[in-house]
């Protein structure tokens, strides 16, 4: 139960500002969800391969013993940053680290895995969130965020949105999945997906990866979902070169889209849209329910 | 601000300006006021609206004049889900389109919506009457009581107990009538088709428990 | 029955389920009826009291105070509800009920200092008037949903659900649909009326948020609101109703009963009120907000004993509403020859479906309803009511407490594994909580 936001740059001449217009966005969305806030950041491509981003509990913990360890291990240069609570790691081969990282160093919770995306989530406020990670000054071709009312599973950062399953990917939603548990059992009996949480949204993220896997599109995965998912979604997924956007059949809870020729924006009411510029003049429609909408942007 | 329109002074013209899609505007008014609402607003604006004619100059959110008792109240773009659900009276416009759920539980209020209406409009609808010049989604006026609609586009896929109609004059003369007073663009009456209740639902019977 | 001690009834087929089996092969049709579930559950009977002894002082029976009244609603209602006894009347609708019966409720109810509350069909007059405090639900089919009548009311309490059927809707059959009822409902007389099961302009806690702040904003924040879910996952549902802004949340367990619905949803769906009591607690600590918003406790409410374990365990108030109908005169004995008549017999009537209660309670009958006189079935009532009070106060004062609230977990002990891992108090004699 919760807040969705969403800003997909078309005009690359904003990307500078993705950080400062989609703040806002999430940050009008605290009503929906007081309980935790986390973003997905998509920057824009480039040739010096990937990132995890990562959370180590021990917020004093100090990297350049393991990054040596594993920079000898998988034999590239690892850059490491910080920001808030957590920490984005650049290398060449990111799923080589993030393989090493859950091996060597179990404690570490890996929230996103791929070339472009990086992850932020935390419990408190959304403003508190975008805050403690620097959201504003973030640049990026788009980003998604979540503002959560924890249903049934813990108020923890783990629990919170987005999730991210696989490269690249990401997924936030609101509402409330009824066969989440018989899913999770097969994907992680036929998959071997690894689940973190008791949560519906990972369980819907793992199946969207695992569909992508198959060679389906984002649009193709999406629309998988609704033979396959029960219950109640708005769904916005990410990927490194686009952005979706699906509401089951039944479509009790809300969304809205605006397009410009600069940008798609989603947000779970209009008054999270309502900061961006020009939009009095962007076209603003409500999602049809079990309809897939979806963007490519920069290849993937 | 509420507070200040449920007990105007003097005053019966009222402004909003930058909404912002803000919830809960000019709910619960009870005065012959005219509030104009200058963009989009947020959920149940108008709510349970008495009296007043609320204009709305932009997109509304769910559940706009839910369980309104009389005034009017109008869109100029489009609504979400939920229009005028439960409205027992008064009359919504919706210049654009409505989603899902338009005039649901509707328990004597008129609706007129210019564009199209979402699956499940008029689900349960007692008493009331819904015009939509466009098409509407599926499972229209699903398990529907009393109340009529008018679709003039497409009702192709019409819920449980809800039947195409005859028009007749009484008809005709109640759509010009509704038409006239949403300030409707001028249309060929004869363009539209009336869906109601075929009664199968009233008692249950053992032959239609598929259609509950 | 045969008398044949020869026989051996089977358990799995006994004649009960035999007799379902043929109905259900006649008639087509699941069996629908009013009340709550008749199967044996764990429930406060199951609990005891410790008393005071040596360790521990107990008050003065009649002599020495001890409290009972109880404020609903100060977390953000201006004006919030204050009762004389934390027992309340349940939501029982005009139209399940007849005006006589609820006139009665409210006279037996106001007599006391507690509250009524109206049920899906609106607010009668004579309810109103009737009642000093007034509770109005905000419900699914929103029949006879009305601005002055919210204005009016003292409370207004969103129901998600029930206990006798949650996640289910209601139904009103023909036979009760008598002409006042339907034109308070906006439905054509004499036709089954069926009810939705979710609310038609929200859906989930954060748009329930959206919803209770509209309706403080058309009651200028005066009145107290309350969110009513049937006991199913009740940690859950008491902490995302405090999220939605809730100032009172009113937990129902599987006991609490119904006018009409299908018996598979009474039997079958829904946990133990027991059970339900201290999940809901537990959700109020851990938002910390217990006895900031108040927990009202339903469901099988019978006796001052329940009254007292249920505020033991943290609730603040109880609400009672198959008790309060006999109380006013349901199942009486002196018409068990016409309950017989009906296939039924006194003491076992539960088809408030049919319109055809002799006691006039669950009718639209006007002859019927005539057998309830308001005035003396509000007085049965207000006994009954001061009864429960007076035991509850006893028990109290038996553990040394000056007001009901004073009761705790660890004045009670359980006499079974069951009750003592339901309720989270120690099996009597021990130290054991199972699963602790």
């Amino acid at each position: 139960m919760c807040g969705i936001v969403g800003l997909f740059l078309k005009n690359e001449t904003w990307r500078q500002q993705l950080g400062a217009l989609f703040s806002p966005m999430l940050i009008e969305m605290t009503d929906r969800g007081p309980d935790s806030a986390g973003v997905a950041v998509y920057h824009a491509h480039t040739a010096d391969g990937g990132k995890v981003t990562c959370v180590h509990p021990d917020a004093a913990f100090d990297w350049a013993v393991l990054v040596a360890r594993a920079q000898a291990q998988i034999g590239a240069e690892i850059v490491v940053r910080q920001r808030g609570s957590h920490t984005v790691l650049k290398t060449a081969d990111a799923v080589a680290l993030a393989d090493f990282l859950r091996a060597d160093c179990p404690q570490i919770d890996i929230v996103g895995v791929g070339d472009v995306i990086e992850i932020y989530k935390e419990t408190g406020l959304p403003a508190h969130v975008c805050e403690s990670f620097g959201v504003a000054g973030m640049a990026g071709t788009h980003a998604i965020g979540h503002t959560r009312m924890a249903t049934e599973s813990a108020v923890t950062t783990a629990g919170s949105h987005p999730f991210s399953t696989g490269y690249d990917l990401c997924l936030v939603h609101n509402g409330s999945l009824s066969n989440h548990n018989r899913l999770r059992e097969k994907l992680t009996a036929h998959e071997g997906v690894v689940f973190k949480t008791e949560n519906d949204t990972e369980v819907g993220a793992a199946y969207i990866a695992s569909r992508l896997q198959a060679g389906r599109s984002l649009h193709q995965a999406l629309e998988d979902s609704l033979n396959d998912l029960d219950g109640f979604f708005t769904f916005v997924a990410g990927t490194g070169g686009g952005f979706a956007v699906l509401r089951d059949p039944i479509a009790c809870k809300p969304a809205v889209l605006a397009e410009t020729d600069d940008y798609v924006a989603f947000g779970s009411e209009f008054r999270a849209l309502s900061s961006l510029p020009n939009i009095d003049s962007a076209k603003l429609w409500e999602p049809e329910p079990a309809v897939v909408y979806s963007w490519e942007g920069q290849a993937a | 601000m509420n507070r200040r329109l449920q007990a105007p002074e003097k005053v019966t013209d009222f402004r909003i300006l930058r909404p912002q899609g803000a919830h809960t505007l000019a709910c619960g008014l009870n005065a012959p006021l005219t509030v104009r609402i200058a963009g989009h607003v947020g959920y149940y604006c108008a709510g349970m609206n008495k009296q007043a004619t609320v204009i709305i100059e932009g997109n509304a959110g769910a559940g706009v004049a839910e369980n309104m008792m009389s005034g009017t109240v109008r869109v100029t773009g489009d609504a979400s889900q939920s229009a005028g659900a439960t409205a027992h009276g008064g009359l919504l416009v919706v210049e654009g389109n409505a989603a899902a759920r338009c005039g649901i539980s509707l328990k004597g209020a008129d609706i007129v919506v210019f564009g199209d209406v979402g699956h499940m409009s008029m689900f349960m609808a007692q008493r009331g009457r819904l015009v939509v010049f466009g098409d509407a989604g599926e499972a229209l006026g699903d398990s529907i009581y009393e109340a009529r609609i008018y679709v003039r586009g497409k009702a192709d896929k019409l819920g449980a107990d809800c039947v195409q109609k005859d028009m007749r004059d009484e008809h005709r003369d109640e759509l010009r009538e509704l038409l006239a007073a949403a300030g409707a663009p001028e249309v060929n009456l004869d363009d539209f088709k009336r869906y109601g209740s075929v009664r199968q639902l009233y008692h249950f019977n053992i032959d239609n428990a598929g259609a509950y | 029955m045969s008398d044949n001690w020869s026989l051996k009834e089977s358990h799995t087929f006994n004649r009960r389920i035999i007799d379902d089996i043929r109905r259900a092969a006649k008639t087509g049709l699941y069996r629908i009826r009013g009340g709550g579930a008749k199967r044996a559950v764990p429930s406060f009977d199951d609990l005891v009291f410790l008393g005071a002894s040596m360790s521990r002082y107990p008050l003065e029976g009649y002599r020495e105070h001890c409290g009972t009244e109880v404020t609903l609603g100060a977390r953000y209602a201006k004006k919030p509800v204050r009762l004389k006894i934390p027992i309340t009347i349940a939501g029982m609708s005009f139209g399940s009920l007849s005006a006589n019966a609820k006139e009665a409720l409210g006279r037996g109810a106001s007599a006391m200092g507690t509250s009524t509350t109206t049920g899906d069909g609106g607010m009668t007059t004579e309810e109103r008037e009737h009642s000093q405090i007034l509770v109005y639900q905000y419900l699914p089919s929103r029949y006879g949903m009305n601005p002055d009548d919210l204005r009016r009311a003292d409370a207004i309490e969103v129901v998600v659900g029930q206990g006798a059927k949650p996640g289910g809707g209601g139904m009103l059959l023909g036979q009760k649909i008598s002409a006042r009822v339907a034109q308070m409902r906006d439905l054509p007389e004499g036709i089954d009326q069926r009810s939705a099961c979710r609310h038609p302009d929200w859906t989930g806690p954060d748009d329930l948020a959206i919803k209770i702040r509209e309706l403080r904003e058309i009651t200028a924040w005066e009145k107290p609101i309350y969110v009513k879910c049937g006991a199913s996952r009740p940690y859950y549902d008491t902490l995302l109703a405090v999220k939605a802004g809730a100032d009172v949340v009113v937990m129902d367990g599987m006991q609490g009963g119904t006018a009409a619905t299908q018996e598979v949803f009474i039997e079958h769906v829904g946990i133990p009120t027991l059970a339900a009591v201290r999940q809901a607690v537990a959700a109020l600590k851990e938002a910390n907000m217990h006895r900031t918003v108040q927990l009202v406790v339903a469901g099988g409410i019978r006796s001052g004993s329940d009254v007292a374990k249920a505020l033991a365990m943290g609730a603040d108030a109880v609400s009672v509403g198959t008790a309060a109908l006999i109380a006013i005169g349901d199942n009486a004995p002196q018409y068990d020859e016409e309950y017989q008549a009906l296939g039924s017999a006194a003491g076992f009537w539960e088809d408030y479906q049919d319109g055809t209660d002799p006691a006039g309670i669950t009718t639209q009958d006007a002859e019927l309803m005539k057998r309830v006189n308001p005035e003396a079935a509000g007085r049965r009532l207000a006994n009954y009511l001061r009864v429960l009070t007076m035991e509850a106060q006893t028990l109290a004062r038996a553990n040394g407490k000056s007001h009901v609230h004073n009761l705790e977990p660890e004045d009670l002990a359980a006499v079974t594994v069951e009750a003592a891992a339901m309720a989270g108090v120690p099996l009597a004699g021990t130290n054991w909580v199972p699963g602790s």
